[in-house]
């Protein structure tokens, strides 16, 4: 009689096992050789990018750095699955996936300086991050809903925590979505911790995933550290997005790094239970599964991380070539003067 | 020209907004088939279809955020809180999202929106239907806040603040939706935001106030033995400060008056701004006329809580009484 959650058979989405091979595959594998390994580079970069800032921000290069590291699967398997002319709307520690959607190594320094964004990336389908948990997944609502009042194609995605579940935006926005049908993605990267908060202390839900049932939106969970399942879950969701069927992807993560480079998290998390979770590395794990399949060789990974460090130290630079902020341009763009038609 | 009563002028004005541009859509709690619950989106629904009149489910942060996310994709939403006493429940996506997305941006989005919420006293509703919350608003760098006093302002006024690129809080007086009638250009109009009326001109003291209290306020000064400049500012974000510095240095005397509480208000920012600019021009000390400092409150006491006919002519003897420093 009683609606419990003890009675929801909620299975885990996953491709790979932690050591890269083919787990009991629970779907098709559809991505081409060149995309697998086009998401790998994504991600090792995403990762030489993440260290660099690591380290930068440690020499007060910048300012306070989220660390994506051990969520890069998640982050690039959905973003990659997206089409350009789909918008995401980012929460602060999206840095992969908005590599993935065209944002530059250089506009994510310049915004890391401290410095207002350079404009011609501001063109991106990339809604600028904001710090307010959950608040930007209502944004995502409201642009998927432009979309379907213009008759457009493209879709919306909000990203967020597993800590933003317990905020206020984040049901209203599954409710309202669930409601008018809109084109929209929520994509949820459970990560285990918000700061200091662990999943169980944020919710009594067996799993995120379920919480889409509540809001009459369909909900699904996948292996987050398994770009190949992120990815073939995420292009089952863009297809139900863009009938305007609005689902909810928990991808089921570890953050590695601290909360922020102003956190320490080893003074309220066990070193056991990061070193459980390093086993599991989306990085090192796709990249036995393409050794394996003879698609990647030693060669082809000193080339990446060789060309990646160039890169990114080529992108601090010219974030730090980037004119300091005036008092005045922060002065002169509060109000607009005339309409940015977007969209 | 009609007769309209204020109510029939924002309605007007919506209608003419959305006939002239597709982009603008109307969502709110209660607005569609209902017609809102004073009646403002009565017939929208049957002109403009469930696409553009929107009814939203309880959920006023859902409303603005999902219009902020509109507004940055190419359409001019115009969401209503149902009353402005409940904007809390939007204040982050008002304050921190809306009103930021222009700087966050660095100006490449705009949030061309409306919020419309009916707001004020004196009809002896329920807590927190009656609050007087602008200057939570007027605080936050990045928003339009307007009010309107008569039907023809509101009108005119309205379909500036559709037409502005900047989000705008659109505060309707609800004890005037029907009280009011004046004739009323039925052709479109805008009147610019940002500029305050010169209703009355007068020598001896100028009366700033806005919105829901102003037909209180003329009502005193037609009784008043003196000539009092009063000051309608219809925008409180940005203030009119220029039109403020011109009446009192004609006048030397000020009276502000306004529902909303005193402490960190409207007046004690125009009060600040006189201070700064006009100082000299005084010969009496700057006075306002406000709610008191609680909670507005329980509606047997709501007629003396607010101001009326009687604090506000005290507080004009007490000005024309004063003979001056020196």
């Amino acid at each position: 009689m009683w609606l419990n959650q003890s009675t929801l058979e909620i299975k885990q989405v996953r491709m790979l096992d932690s050591t890269g091979e083919l787990d009991a595959q629970q779907l098709a594998i559809t991505a081409t050789e060149k995309q697998l390994m086009d998401m790998y580079s994504y991600m090792v970069r995403s990762r030489i990018f993440d260290d660099f800032a690591l380290r930068f921000q440690r020499q007060g290069r910048i300012g306070t750095y989220a660390s994506i590291r051990g969520q890069e699967a998640a982050q690039v398997g959905s973003a990659f699955a997206l089409s350009s002319h789909d918008w995401i709307y980012p929460s602060y520690r999206e840095v992969a996936a908005s590599f993935v959607h065209g944002m530059t190594m250089t506009q994510q320094f310049t915004l890391l300086m401290g410095k207002l964004p350079l404009k011609q990336q501001a063109k991106l389908p990339i809604f600028p991050v904001q710090i307010i948990i959950a608040a930007q997944l209502l944004h995502a609502v409201g642009g998927a809903w432009s979309s379907k009042y213009k008759s457009e194609q493209s879709i919306s995605v909000g990203y967020m925590g597993d800590g933003g579940t317990s905020e206020g935006d984040f049901h209203e926005a599954l409710n309202i979505a669930g409601v008018h049908k809109l084109p929209v993605i929520f994509f949820i990267q459970n990560n285990q911790w918000a700061i200091s908060t662990p999943i169980h202390q944020q919710t009594a839900s067996k799993t995120i995933a379920q919480k889409a049932l509540a809001y009459g939106i369909e909900g699904i969970q996948v292996d987050g550290n398994d770009v190949i399942a992120v990815f073939e879950v995420m292009k089952l969701a863009i297809a139900k997005a863009r009938h305007n069927e609005p689902v909810l992807i928990e991808a089921f993560t570890y953050r590695q790094e601290a909360h922020t480079t102003a956190d320490d998290a080893t003074k309220y998390r066990q070193d056991q239970e990061v070193e459980n979770w390093l086993a599991k590395d989306p990085i090192a794990r796709c990249e036995s599964y393409l050794v394996a399949q003879g698609l990647w060789s030693t060669k082809q990974q000193e080339k990446l991380i060789a060309t990646s460090e160039k890169a990114v130290q080529e992108a601090f630079d010219a974030a730090n070539a980037v004119a300091r902020t005036t008092l005045e341009q922060v002065a002169d763009v509060v109000y607009a003067k005339e309409l940015n038609s977007r969209g | 020209m009609a007769k309209m009563t204020l109510l029939q002028s924002i309605r007007l004005a919506l209608i003419q907004a959305m006939e002239v541009d597709e982009t603008v859509l109307c969502i709110g709690q209660d607005i569609a088939q209902n017609g809102g619950v004073f009646r403002v989106t009565e017939g929208l629904l049957e002109q403009f279809g469930q696409m553009r009149i929107v009814d939203a489910p309880i959920a006023e942060s859902a409303i603005v955020g999902t219009a902020v996310g509109l507004a940055t994709r190419g359409l001019r939403p115009i969401a209503e809180i149902q009353f402005f006493g409940f904007i809390y429940q939007a204040m982050d996506q008002l304050a921190s999202q809306a009103a930021r997305l222009h700087t966050r941006s660095n100006g490449e989005l705009t949030v061309p929106l409306v919020v419309r919420s009916p707001y004020g006293g004196g009809i002896q509703a329920p807590e927190m239907h009656s609050d007087s919350l602008e200057a939570l608003f007027m605080h936050t760098p990045g928003l339009y806040i307007v009010v309107p006093s008569t039907p023809r302002d509101a009108k005119g006024l309205l379909a500036a603040a559709i037409n502005n690129p900047n989000p705008v809080l659109f505060l309707e007086p609800m004890k005037l939706y029907r009280s009011l009638i004046e004739e009323v250009p039925v052709d479109y109009y805008e009147i610019p935001l940002g500029r305050a009326n010169t209703v009355i001109e007068g020598q001896d003291l100028t009366i700033i106030s806005y919105g829901a209290i102003m037909p209180t306020v003329l009502e005193v000064v037609k009784q008043a033995s003196y000539s009092i400049e009063v000051l309608d500012l219809r925008t409180i974000a940005p203030l009119d400060l220029e039109a403020i510095y011109r009446s009192v240095n004609k006048t030397g005397r000020v009276i502000i008056v306004h529902e909303a509480v005193k402490t960190a208000g409207v007046g004690a920012e125009i009060a600040a701004n006189i201070a700064e600019n006009c100082l000299y021009a005084l010969h009496a000390p700057i006075m306002r006329v406000t709610g008191q400092h609680s909670p507005y409150p329980v509606s047997t006491v709501e007629a003396y809580w607010l101001p009326n006919n009687e604090s506000i002519m005290q507080a004009i003897e007490t000005v024309m009484a004063d003979e001056g420093g020196g």
